[in-house]
């Protein structure tokens, strides 16, 4: 039950959160390009302008052009497109799946190289390796990471010739309209140098993070007890201490959402990866202002949910925060 | 405080310290004079030979001793661009750290002194600014303002902008760190005694409490024009930043980008360098005068 | 032959890069089987570092640089880590001084205490709850079935220790090794913990050793005591008899220096001067600067513990002397 009152609170917050985006981006669609000037072109006369201005309803007061992009948004309409000439939302929903896929690579990655890194770097300190990935991880905070994405294109790509450096490759389409790369071979080898781009933006901040509380979380005087129990000593590290060094590292993840965003459209930039971040840069480009708003739009609603995600999942794992309405 | 001879002291007994100082004072300088030491002036469309472009380093094959870094497609000598270069980064980080910091100090400020409804709520903005991050911020932004105006109006603002979205969008960091040096600052007894004597709040701020967050501020400071060249970078290598006839290290870097390809790797590869370098040489500055101002650090003989 | 024989024990610290300075410096102490023993002395004086060393549970960069500890023949320091973990928690259990640091935050209580018993017997999860509950209503602990599902946070400071004597009892060990286990706890609450640690411990026949500052306490629950004393024992023998007569100076300025020795309107006693850092310790006896009685010799020489004293100048023998 308390989850229930959690979420109705939490998705009230979001829809105020979604509220101002939307406010702000529809003020900006109104005084960005001319929606008339993209329709229609240069050889249409002044009257017939006029007329179709308000035919269109662009010459009504600020406030019901507004309430009329919440209510077609709601439903879906986030505008057209003037490149695509389709509605935005779709071509949106297309390049999706690509982002997402890129997105589930680099968090594989990520999650899969950098606990584990933490964890033996905190348990053995003076190991050789443990220099190496820590002087790594040093240099990994220090250059730039497109630099880092542009080193691997040139490197594995270009002259090494050992993974494709650009685009998807072949994708599978899967029955509800989403094209995955996973099912096949081409697909996966496509997916391999971008995600380990993304994902080392986040590898050296983690590591790092890791095996800084792990190394706290074994030097306290409960790690000390569970050894004063007799129990073995893989429980006192992974039960004990580890659970411990999730906390901080959840809280933290929470925060580097936006950066992730970010860092997305950087990566989809460099290895020309079909996706929404990519998208949007060319819809700039283009001057296309209901694709930018609607992008900025969605990956409001994404930053609003995923951070939901995350303070649900931090109440899961820590036991003295409890979901607000529960009983202490 | 550390003294002015302690402080020198130090420095010169840190090999880093003094090998990132060395660096940098080059790079300023090769900045600064640009305009004086360039071999050509790659603004000076004049001056630019199409037939130029793309030519190798002055080591290779098909060189010329007039580009010892060789060309770009334009035919502007890549090393000239990187001096220039360095200077426009330059000045956009410097430009943004300034911007942050007086904004941020103040803020800083303003929330610590006087607490309540104000510090939560100005925190409350920092917290969110800082989970957006300052790339994300950035990048809607510079979009909405590129989607906005034309091509020329925007090549001519848009240092202004970077120096001023990228100063707005991290005034957090400085705004936490001076405030919790005021809360720290805020109980000590000078203060009591500035308010017994009736100072107003903001002298009591500026002149009293303020002196005393500059530490802490300063150690900031170099890291964070670090922060703003990498940030400006990558806003510039994904186009929203400087414009190619202007160009930053990171413009630089992305005109040079789609030549990895085709062979020309010159393009990239040295103003990529030079970047690294720069950001590097910063944060070995930052991180030693992180340590040298720490009070907890003190040597006996500062 | 006694269940626990402690011989001549050295704790040692890098202290710089090529030096050490011990912590212990040489602690011998026996105990038999169902004995309680109290070690007293201010902080620093090397109790706790005794008691970790026991199960050889000093922590890195700390070490056992000499001695053994003997228990029931056998030399703990030098089992193998297998071994040591079955004694440790099952045979021989601790106590720690403050329950909230002890117990960790994120795992429940029935975790806590079911790991325990399931790291030393065969046992299912279901038998194991059983026993615990059964423990915990030993322990005066109300409603125990929802307690065990309850994180250590959500229970007052009392209630946790208890939850760390059901943890240190359930085991039936022989020994229990408790450090400072009330010191954490409120005042009104520090006696009741202090019953119930000596009542189980007389019932079950289990031997203690309660490491305290207190005095007072040991006085009531201890059978023997041990006084250190920067790394050293330098007093040790019947409880009673001690706090009665002592015989070493510091031991004697201790027990001055307790209220109720005090005369009324009077100031309360202080040992003058502290107990020195083990990095900055005097030559010869530790104690000698703050000691009345301080001859030449003591300044040289480290006085050997003889017959439970370790003082060149015993206070009965000075005073018959005088």
């Amino acid at each position: 039950m308390h989850i229930i009152a959690f979420l109705i609170r939490r998705a009230v917050q979001a829809v105020i959160v979604m509220f101002v985006i939307s406010l702000i981006g529809f003020s900006i669609q109104d005084n960005l390009g001319d929606p008339l000037r993209e329709l229609v072109g240069q050889s249409v006369s002044e009257e017939v302008r006029n007329e179709m201005r308000q035919e269109m309803g662009l010459n009504d007061p600020f406030l019901v052009q507004y309430s009329r992009f919440i209510g077609k948004a709601v439903q879906g309409d986030l505008g057209t497109s003037y490149f695509f000439k389709r509605p935005a939302l779709d071509v949106i929903m297309d390049k999706f799946p690509a982002t997402f896929e890129l997105v589930l690579g680099a968090v594989f990655i990520f999650l899969s190289l950098s606990i584990p890194a933490g964890i033996y770097c905190a348990i053995h300190r003076d190991s050789w390796l443990t220099r190496i990935i820590m002087s790594f991880s040093i240099l990994g905070i220090s250059i730039p990471v497109f630099l880092t994405a542009i080193g691997m294109v040139w490197l594995f790509g270009v002259e090494l010739g050992w993974l494709p450096a650009f685009g998807r490759g072949q994708t599978v389409e899967l029955p509800w309209g989403w094209d995955t790369g996973f099912l096949t071979w081409e697909g996966i080898r496509h997916l391999i140098l971008p995600s380990i781009a993304l994902s080392s933006i986040m590898l050296p901040l983690f590591i790092r993070l890791i095996r800084a509380e792990m190394m706290e979380a074994m030097g306290t005087d409960y790690v000390r007890f569970a050894r004063a129990k007799g129990l073995p000593e893989r429980r006192v590290r992974y039960v004990h201490a580890f659970r411990n060094t999730l906390l901080p590292v959840v809280t933290v993840g929470g925060l580097m959402v936006g950066t992730l965003i970010a860092y997305t459209i950087l990566t989809e930039t460099v290895f020309q990866w079909p996706g929404m971040g990519f998208m949007f840069l060319e819809a700039v480009n283009r001057v296309d202002t209901p694709l930018i708003i609607a992008y900025i739009i969605v990956v409001g609603l994404i930053f609003v949910v995923v951070n939901t995600l995350v303070d649900f999942l931090y109440t899961l794992i820590n036991p003295m925060v409890k979901l607000p309405g529960a009983k202490a | 405080m550390i003294s002015l001879k302690g402080f020198i002291r130090r420095f010169l007994s840190d090999p880093v310290a003094i090998a990132a100082g060395f660096v940098l004072l080059l790079l300023i300088l090769m900045a600064v004079l640009a305009p004086l030491i360039a071999p050509q002036n790659p603004y000076d469309l004049m001056q630019l030979d199409i037939m130029d472009s793309e030519m190798p380093p002055v080591w290779r094959e098909g060189g010329d001793p007039r580009f010892l870094l060789g060309t770009d497609a334009q035919g502007r000598g890549v090393l000239s661009t990187i001096m220039y270069g360095t200077g426009i980064s330059l000045m956009i980080g410097i430009g943004a750290v300034i911007v942050q910091g007086v904004l941020g100090t103040t803020l800083g400020l303003i929330a610590g002194y006087k607490g309540g409804w104000i510090d939560a709520f100005l925190m409350r903005l920092a917290d969110i600014q800082m989970s957006l991050s300052t790339l994300m911020i950035a990048i809607i932004v510079l979009a909405i303002f590129q989607a906005g105006f034309d091509a020329n109006t925007y090549a001519d603002y848009a240092i202004i902008m970077l120096i001023f979205i990228i100063g707005i969008a991290e005034w957090p960091k400085f705004a936490r760190t001076v405030r919790s040096s005021v809360l720290g600052e805020k109980n000590k007894e000078y203060v009591d005694a500035a308010r017994v004597i009736g100072l107003p709040a903001r002298k009591i701020m500026v002149t009293h409490i303020l002196p005393n967050t500059l530490t802490p501020v300063l150690v900031i400071s170099t890291i964070q024009v670090a922060e703003a060249i990498m940030t400006e970078a990558a806003l510039s290598f994904l186009g929203l930043g400087m414009p190619t006839d202007r160009p930053s290290l990171g413009s630089l870097i992305r005109s040079g980008f789609e030549f990895i390809f085709s062979g020309s790797w010159w393009i990239t590869l040295y103003p990529a360098i030079v970047l690294v370098v720069l950001i590097l040489a910063l944060n070995l500055l930052g991180d030693w005068l992180r340590d040298v101002l720490n009070p907890k650090l003190r040597r006996g003989d500062d | 032959m006694a269940m626990l024989d402690i011989r001549d024990l050295h704790v040692a610290f890098p202290s710089g890069k090529t030096t050490e300075v011990e912590a212990l410096r040489g602690v011998s102490v026996r105990l038999e089987k169902g004995e309680r023993l109290g070690v007293v002395g201010e902080s620093g004086a090397g109790k706790s570092m005794l008691a970790f060393a026991i199960l050889n549970l000093i922590a890195e960069p700390g070490r056992v640089s000499k001695g053994e500890v003997v228990f029931h023949g056998e030399n703990l320091l030098e089992m193998s880590g297998r071994d040591i973990r079955g004694i440790r928690g099952n045979r021989i259990s601790m106590i720690f001084q403050d329950p909230m640091v002890t117990l960790n935050p994120v795992l429940s209580i029935g975790t806590q205490m079911i790991e325990t018993l399931k790291a030393h017997r065969r046992i299912s999860d279901a038998e194991a709850r059983k026993l615990y509950i059964a423990r915990l209503r030993e322990v005066a602990i109300p409603s125990a079935e929802s307690r065990m599902d309850a994180y250590p946070h959500e229970l007052s400071g009392g209630l946790r220790q208890r939850v760390v004597i059901a943890i240190a009892l359930l085991t039936e060990p022989e020994l229990i090794i408790a450090d400072e286990p009330t010191t954490a706890l409120d005042v009104t609450i520090q006696a009741e913990i202090m019953a119930l640690i000596l009542k189980l411990c007389r019932e079950n026949d289990v031997a203690l050793i309660l490491i305290t500052h207190d005095l007072g306490v040991v006085a009531e629950v201890t059978e023997r005591i041990m006084i250190m004393y920067a790394g050293l024992c330098v007093e040790t023998g019947p409880t009673r008899q001690i706090i009665k007569a002592p015989r070493h100076p510091y031991t004697a300025g201790l027990l001055k220096a307790l209220p109720q020795f005090a005369g009324r309107g009077h100031r309360l006693y202080q040992i003058p001067g502290s107990m020195p850092p083990i990095t900055a310790l005097p030559p010869g006896c530790a104690y000698h600067p703050r000691c009345e009685w301080a001859s030449a010799e003591c300044k040289v020489k480290i006085p050997p513990l003889e017959e439970g004293c370790a003082c060149f100048h015993p206070l009965d023998q000075t005073e018959a002397a005088s």
